[in-house]
């Protein structure tokens, strides 16, 4: 085996040759969250789960909507008992409170940025995405067009946007199609 | 037509999957007879008033969640999340 030369591998993003890309005041981008790891701790097991992540990562588990930790380091809710661990690689300890499954090849993570993009987010999602509701530090499992998505605020004027890894083209494209339209409108 | 998710708050209707009568909250044991099985598996009751249906928020946190509602005025009274807290039939 040691004489065969192997082929470098190498990896390739989920929105590979579709972004970045800016349509009026909006740009859409790809973001590399580093590992994720999806979080349900057991039942019962919440706050020690909790306690556990809060002293191996530095953040606590995030209430329903909630995203804590900040860039590099986030917890993001992600459903009924559940949250999504996106950055480090997990700490063995968080074992023993929670059920940890590896989820860092299933997300098409994007970044959606500008003055316009909760007018974009209008189109697409059933939910109200303005400032005066839905704060930094917000977050929301919900559509996203027709598809299923997470969505956090992480600034005043930009949004991370998650999707299953498959439907990445269709992101982009309904991203897009929304984009082109707020900007039509001026 | 909206509805309340415990975890989410009200939502679109489009985000939810309806499943049907609540009866799987109750369901029988292994060795409850036959009689209990057939009740479980097939017959409904049909009421003008109170009743509760299983939903899920399948275009968000996934949650299972118990909606009641009145079939005669079409008025939803209220949303739990599934599981033992959603105690049982009314």
């Amino acid at each position: 085996m040691e004489d065969v030369p192997v082929v470098e591998l190498v990896a390739k993003s989920p929105c590979a040759g579709l972004l970045p890309m800016t349509v009026g005041e909006v740009t859409l981008s790809e973001v590399d969250l580093g590992v994720l790891t999806s979080v349900a701790p057991f039942k019962g097991q919440r706050k020690a789960a909790s306690e556990a992540l809060k002293e191996a990562h530095g953040m606590a588990l995030p209430a329903p909507n909630r995203a804590t930790g900040r860039e590099q380091a986030r917890a993001i809710w992600f459903g009924r008992d559940m949250a999504l661990l996106a950055g480090p690689l997990p700490d063995t300890s968080l074992t023993r409170t929670a059920a940890l499954t590896d989820q860092s090849d299933a997300w098409a993570c994007v970044t959606l940025a500008g003055r316009p993009a909760e007018d974009v987010l209008a189109r697409l999602v059933p939910v109200d995405m303005r400032a005066a509701h839905f704060k930094r530090g917000h977050t929301v499992r919900t559509q996203i067009m027709h598809m299923n998505g997470s969505i956090t605020r992480i600034g005043a004027e930009s949004f991370l946007i998650l999707a299953f890894r498959a439907m990445a083209a269709t992101l982009v494209h309904d991203l897009k199609q929304a984009m082109e339209g707020v900007a039509a409108r001026g | 037509m909206r509805l309340t998710c415990p975890l989410c708050g009200e939502r679109d209707r489009r985000e939810f999957y309806y499943q049907g009568d609540a009866v799987s909250l109750n369901r029988p044991s292994p060795e409850a007879g036959v009689d209990a099985w057939d009740d479980y598996v097939h017959l409904r009751d049909n009421p003008a008033g109170e009743t509760r249906d299983m939903w899920q928020h399948e275009g968000g946190c996934g949650a299972w969640i118990v909606v009641t509602r009145n079939t005669v005025t079409h008025e939803v009274l209220g949303t739990a999340l599934a599981g033992p807290a959603a105690g049982a039939r009314i």
